[in-house]
């Protein structure tokens, strides 16, 4: 039985032409074979959207810890009489400071290009009570922003550290979270599909259970039934899946533009090489129904001799 | 070819069926079967097909001991042996012609038409060859069974109740059939209560008649 069935055999019959027409002597099975494949499109459609959720999430979660690594910032609004001071003091904490890599004073035409956006080119940076910004790169270990922002209110009561770390971290984790969701999904869909697939090609076995009888009775062997089956609904696992992949990919592209917003929403969408990432739906699907029918022949055939 | 030593067979356990039967099927020979409804002609036949295998003792097909068989074994039995089943079944999606070439297509070999046309008209089965088993009738449906038996060339024909329901013109045309086939050198084994037939060809071929009685296989003797 095991040996009769074995998959590379099945995969010979599966992928060879079928000149003879072997498959025809399993008849048409009209309405399973299009729920097949509706249901195998419709998951096809879900999963697109759960890979694209899983990709925009993991590029999310990357690019907002990578940004959290780098830097952090040191702001200071002091009177004008203070400031120069402040910031010597500043300075000179955060060298003594552990897990500091490098601490700098912007420029003012640095500063100048970060207001832009907001004040025009022309802004008038020594007239205006600007802000002095030192740029913090931590070291690999990281320090203890907590200690520090205790040791700059005491020393320079004017200066504000500025941790990204607090608001992007919970980010950085629902992201995660996300694209462990997002993957999670892409499980439960080929699952899902995989039941489906097993209960479309019970019931075409059990329709069809005299045919499989009068064929072991003149002589054919368990893989010629099995690949008659197998054939059949790999087939239309995967052309439903094409289809159902094809239409959620398109609706992907369609999405607005993610220069446009550049929020979280507009990221949904595949980037670059990442859009050869569907053309695997098919192939799971196809993979997913040979295995899910060949299980299903093979117990059936088993109970008939 | 088929050789069978004190074999028994039971549907339940404890209550054999059939029991303490002998019998060596040689080439070429030519039986009948007999035996009261229910004795059990067509359990011989199915275990000689091997759809059901023996309970005890020790039966052979093809110097091969049927239990031995692997699945793939007993598709290779069924293909050298031709049988014509008592409730003949068809593939009803499938036209005649193609249900008789269907053994030729499972087993991936090639369909020669010409000699599936000469088939046909032997069986005198041209016309309906394109229609659907459904369509037939009795002894056509009979005739098409013999022919699917035979499309590949089997060394041995079981043949149950061939002529069951068939009016005596039409069971005379098939035993005719049977009797060239086995005067072309195949063995022939026919189920049947029908004396008349029995009788019809032993003045045609050299036949012998077992009987089932009383769980056993007898030979009959020269009182038909
Ligand atoms: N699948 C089965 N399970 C249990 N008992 C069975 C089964 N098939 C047949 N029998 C019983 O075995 C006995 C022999 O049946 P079988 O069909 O071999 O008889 P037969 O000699 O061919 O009869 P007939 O001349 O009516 O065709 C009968 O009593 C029948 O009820
Ligand atoms: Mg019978």
């Amino acid at each position: 039985m095991k040996k009769s069935l074995d998959l590379a055999a099945l995969w010979r019959g599966l992928t060879r032409p079928d000149p003879a027409g072997t498959d025809r002597v399993v008849p048409p099975t009209g309405f399973t074979a299009q729920l097949t494949v509706f249901s195998a499109a419709a998951m096809a459609f879900l999963a697109v959207f759960a890979l694209a959720l899983a990709l925009a999430t993991g590029r999310m979660a990357e690019r907002w810890s990578s940004e959290l690594a780098q830097t952090v910032t040191v702001r200071i609004t002091a009177p004008p009489e203070q400031i120069d001071q402040q910031t010597a003091t500043v300075l000179a904490a955060l060298k003594t400071t552990p897990g500091i890599a490098q601490a700098r004073l912007l420029p003012d035409d640095e500063v100048e290009g970060l207001l832009e956006p907001w004040f025009g080119p022309d802004v008038p940076v020594e007239a205006l009570p600007v802000p002095r910004l030192i740029e913090v790169t931590r070291a690999a270990e990281g320090f203890d922003a907590e200690a520090l922002r205790l040791r700059l209110e005491g020393e320079a009561p004017d200066a504000v550290l500025d941790d990204h770390t607090r608001w992007r971290q919970p980010l950085v984790s629902a992201a995660n979270r996300l694209r462990v969701l997002g993957l999670f999904s892409l499980l439960l869909i080929a699952a899902a599909s995989g039941a489906m697939i097993t209960l479309a090609a019970k019931a075409a076995l059990a329709a069809n259970g005299q045919v499989i009888r009068v064929l072991r009775l003149i002589g054919a062997r368990d893989i010629t039934i099995a690949t008659a089956f197998v054939r059949r609904f790999t087939r239309r696992a995967a052309m439903g899946a094409a289809g159902g992949t094809a239409l959620a990919t398109a609706a992907v592209w369609a999405l607005p533009e993610m220069d446009q917003a550049g929020s979280f929403l507009t990221g949904l969408g595949f980037q670059g090489w990442g859009w050869l990432w569907p053309l695997l739906i098919p192939v799971a699907a196809a993979a997913i129904g040979f295995v899910a029918t060949r299980a299903a022949a093979l117990k059936m055939l088993r109970e008939v001799r | 070819m088929i050789e069978m030593q004190n074999l028994s067979f039971g549907y339940s356990g404890n209550d054999p069926l059939l029991a303490d039967m002998s019998l060596t099927l040689q080439p070429g020979s030519f039986h009948f079967l007999t035996g009261p409804s229910g004795a059990g002609k067509t359990t011989f036949l199915r275990l000689c097909y091997a759809d059901l295998l023996p309970s005890g003792g020790r039966m052979a097909a093809f110097g091969q001991d049927v239990r031995g068989l692997s699945r793939d074994g007993i598709a290779g039995l069924r293909r050298r042996v031709g049988v014509v089943h008592q409730d003949t079944q068809f593939l009803d999606h499938l036209p005649v012609a193609e249900n008789i070439a269907l053994p030729l297509l499972v087993s991936g070999e090639q369909v020669d038409m010409p000699a599936l046309g000469e088939l046909l008209a032997w069986v005198q089965l041209s016309g309906h060859a394109r229609a659907m088993p459904p369509e037939l009738s009795g002894g056509e449906r009979q005739r098409a069974a013999l022919a699917r038996a035979v499309i590949m060339s089997p060394d041995l024909i079981l043949a149950d109740e061939p002529t069951g329901n068939l009016d005596w013109d039409m069971s005379m045309r098939l035993l005719q059939l049977l009797i060239e086939l086995n005067h072309s050198g195949k063995a022939v084994l026919i189920a049947t209560h029908d004396l008349n037939l029995i009788r019809a060809a032993k003045q045609q071929v050299q036949a012998r008649v077992l009987r089932i009685a009383g769980k056993r296989l007898q030979l009959a003797g020269a009182d038909l």
